[in-house]
This record gives structure tokens, C-alpha cells and sequence, in this order.
């Protein structure tokens, strides 16, 4: 039986990784929706990784990051937290709201629920990816945002992690539509339970 | 001046005058400030639990815990040669508005907590803090002066 992320084998982090894939790819589908464009996306890198390793791919502790935060909860329990830069958060936002905030620092009301608006989405699109491959029953709560420094937003996850181990389930993914690119980081912690049951439903564990 | 000496999540550090040590981008942790005014040494402490009895069995890095990191820091410093220490804490925001659930409801709360007790336990008291509310923060500990500063995005510095 799985106690926590290190005891997983070559074949669970290869299913974990499908989901992810899977995962990205339906949130591609569902971001080309709301941007009312084509949307592509390059092969997400999934690893299972450290808070150091993280924290670095998103550009240091100290940089400046978006965070929406999706709980899920039924038959599998975790959450679910897309980390955007500044910058992919400002370009993604000015296509979906049309308007003049070029005086404004940080994110105008607008574009943070629309913001988190992608994040509710997107989160439905791995939860849904758990859903088919598993067909556990789970819910999303509503989508919460933070913007501040990738350490302090990343030390939630972290410490929802903590109490069973030191690491996390990072997915990179990269969007492009229309000549731009969205580079966006997802992270996604499910309780060690949801894990096994997670293993069971696909036969790998008793 | 020398270069920081950097504390990462569940670590800790100490020296003394004129080193600095930095803990960057505190969320719900907590950073512990550790200082013996006389002798101008001192430690920081980056903790991320309130509890050593939360963790999985396995779990032996006792610099994760507010109740195991305090008592061993303390320790260490006692054993350089430290006397009377009075402590300054920063940290334990809670960054996302999620109603308080599950076992992690309001953790950075329950960290500043569990940190206040285990100060409590060694009398050593906080003499300046900086918790709560909902955003990150970094700290640096200057060992020559003890003054804790705490940077955060978009706000003052403050030197506490």
C-alpha cells in the first residue's frame, strides 16, 4: 500500500503523468472555449518533484506569481493550483477583457475573476481527466486566487504535502494560440487515500 | 558586507555578528528569530508545521516542526556559548481565502501557535512580531543590531 509520494513506482508515476497529459490536453480544449481561438499545446512536462525544484522552474521564490487554488473533494480528495508569471497572467487577461488599464499595476477586478474563472476551468479539466480514467465521483470547490511570491504561494501546496512527504506533483504546460504563448505550471496534490484508490480502480494496487 | 546565509523551508541556521541570515518568501510558514543581544549571535528557523506528531512515521527532519525546530535551535545555540535569547517571529499568512476545513484549515494560524508555545515552554520571550494577514513575506536577520526585516510585495519594509 502507497504511504506517501516516495513510495511510488516507476508504473504509479506513469499513471499519475497520464493524467496529468490527459489533463492538459482537455484544458487545452476548454482554454481554445474561453479564448474562442485554436488552442495548442506542447507536450506537458510531468514530474514528480521537491518545493526547491518547483519553486526554481517558476522563476525563484521571490517571483511574482499568480495562483488560483482548486480543492477537489467526493471519492478523491486534494487540490488542484495553476501557477501563471505575471506577464502570461496580463496577456492571457487582455485577450479575454478588452480593456485600458495600462496605468493600473497588478491585475484590474476584471481580470482577476477572469483569472480565476480559468483556474475553475481548468481545474475541472484534470479533475476530469481523474474522472475517466477512474470514474470516481469528485467535486471542485470554487476557485480561490493569490497573487504574491512563487515560495510563499507554493509553501500551501507544501504543506498540504508535509504531513506525508517532501514532494510534489508538478505538471508544465505550454498553450500557444495565435502566434502567443501561455506558459503555465500546474501543481496537484491528492490525499495518499485518493492515491490508492486512485491505483485500485486501475488495478495496480490491492 | 558578507554574504546571507540562507535558511530554506525546514531548515535552520545560526551565527553571529556581522552575518546576516535571509529566509525568502515565507506563506503559512513561519520564521523564527532567535538572538542573544549580549552576544550578538543568534539563529532563524523556518518552520512549515505546527507539530512533529502530524507527520508520517517516516518523517525525521525535526526542523520541519515548530515543537522540534525551537527546542533543538535553542539547543544549538546554547551550546556556542549562547545565554539569554528573546525571539521575533514573521510569517504564518494565510494566502488563499479558503474557509478553515480538512486538517490544514488555517495552518499559517495554527503555526504562529504552535510557535508562540513552544517559546512559552523555553521562556524566551517574542519581543516583536509580524504574522497573519495574507501575504508572503521575507525576513532578514541582521546579527549585529538583532533587527529583523521583513520584505514584502507591495507593501513598506519593516524593521522590527
Amino acid at each position: 500500500m502507497i504511504k506517501n509520494y516516495e513510495e511510488l513506482n516507476d508504473v504509479h508515476i506513469d499513471v499519475l503523468r497520464e493524467i496529468g497529459n490527459i489533463g492538459a490536453g482537455n484544458a487545452a480544449t476548454s482554454l481554445g472555449m474561453i479564448l474562442n481561438a485554436e488552442v495548442g499545446i506542447q507536450l506537458p512536462k510531468v514530474q514528480i518533484t521537491d518545493f526547491d525544484t518547483a519553486v526554481n522552474a517558476l522563476g525563484g521564490a521571490e517571483a511574482m506569481t499568480v495562483g488560483v487554488l482548486v480543492n477537489f473533494f467526493g471519492e478523491a480528495n486534494g487540490m488542484i493550483m495553476f501557477l501563471l508569471g505575471m506577464e502570461d497572467a496580463q496577456n492571457i487577461t487582455s485577450i479575454l477583457v478588452q480593456e485600458d488599464d495600462s496605468g493600473e499595476e497588478g491585475l484590474s477586478e476584471m481580470k482577476l475573476s477572469a483569472i480565476k474563472e480559468i483556474g475553475n476551468i481548468l481545474g475541472s479539466s484534470y479533475v476530469n481527466s481523474i474522472a475517466l480514467l477512474t470514474g470516481l465521483q469528485i467535486d471542485l470547490s470554487v476557485p480561490y486566487i493569490a497573487i504574491d511570491m512563487a515560495g510563499a504561494i507554493l509553501s500551501v501546496p507544501i504543506i498540504e504535502f508535509g504531513a506525508i512527504g517532501d514532494k510534489v506533483m508538478f505538471i508544465e504546460e505550454g498553450f500557444y494560440t495565435d502566434g502567443r504563448e501561455l506558459n503555465s505550471d500546474v501543481i496537484m496534490f491528492a490525499e495518499v487515500d485518493t492515491l490508492q484508490s486512485i491505483m485500485r480502480r486501475l488495478g495496480l494496487e490491492e | 558586507m558578507s554574504d546571507l546565509i540562507k535558511v530554506g523551508i525546514s531548515d535552520y541556521a545560526k551565527s553571529r555578528a556581522p552575518e546576516i541570515i535571509v529566509t525568502y518568501a515565507l506563506g503559512s510558514c513561519v520564521g523564527i528569530c532567535l538572538y542573544d543581544n549580549a552576544k550578538k549571535m543568534g539563529g532563524l528557523s523556518h518552520i512549515m508545521l505546527p507539530e512533529s506528531s502530524l507527520a508520517a512515521k517516516t518523517e525525521t527532519n525535526r526542523m520541519k516542526f515548530a515543537d522540534t525546530a525551537i527546542v533543538d535551535l535553542a539547543r544549538d545555540l546554547a551550546k556556542v556559548g549562547a545565554g539569554r535569547l528573546t525571539a521575533k517571529i514573521a510569517g504564518g499568512a494565510q494566502m488563499f481565502a479558503t474557509p478553515a476545513m480538512g486538517a490544514m484549515g488555517d495552518i499559517g494560524g495554527r503555526n504562529v501557535k504552535a510557535v508562540k508555545a513552544a517559546l512559552a515552554a523555553l521562556r524566551i520571550p517574542i519581543i516583536a512580531e509580524d504574522t497573519g494577514k495574507n501575504y508572503g513575506r521575507t525576513v532578514f536577520f541582521d546579527l549585529a543590531t538583532g533587527i529583523m526585516k521583513v520584505q514584502s510585495i507591495g507593501k513598506n519594509i519593516l524593521e522590527l
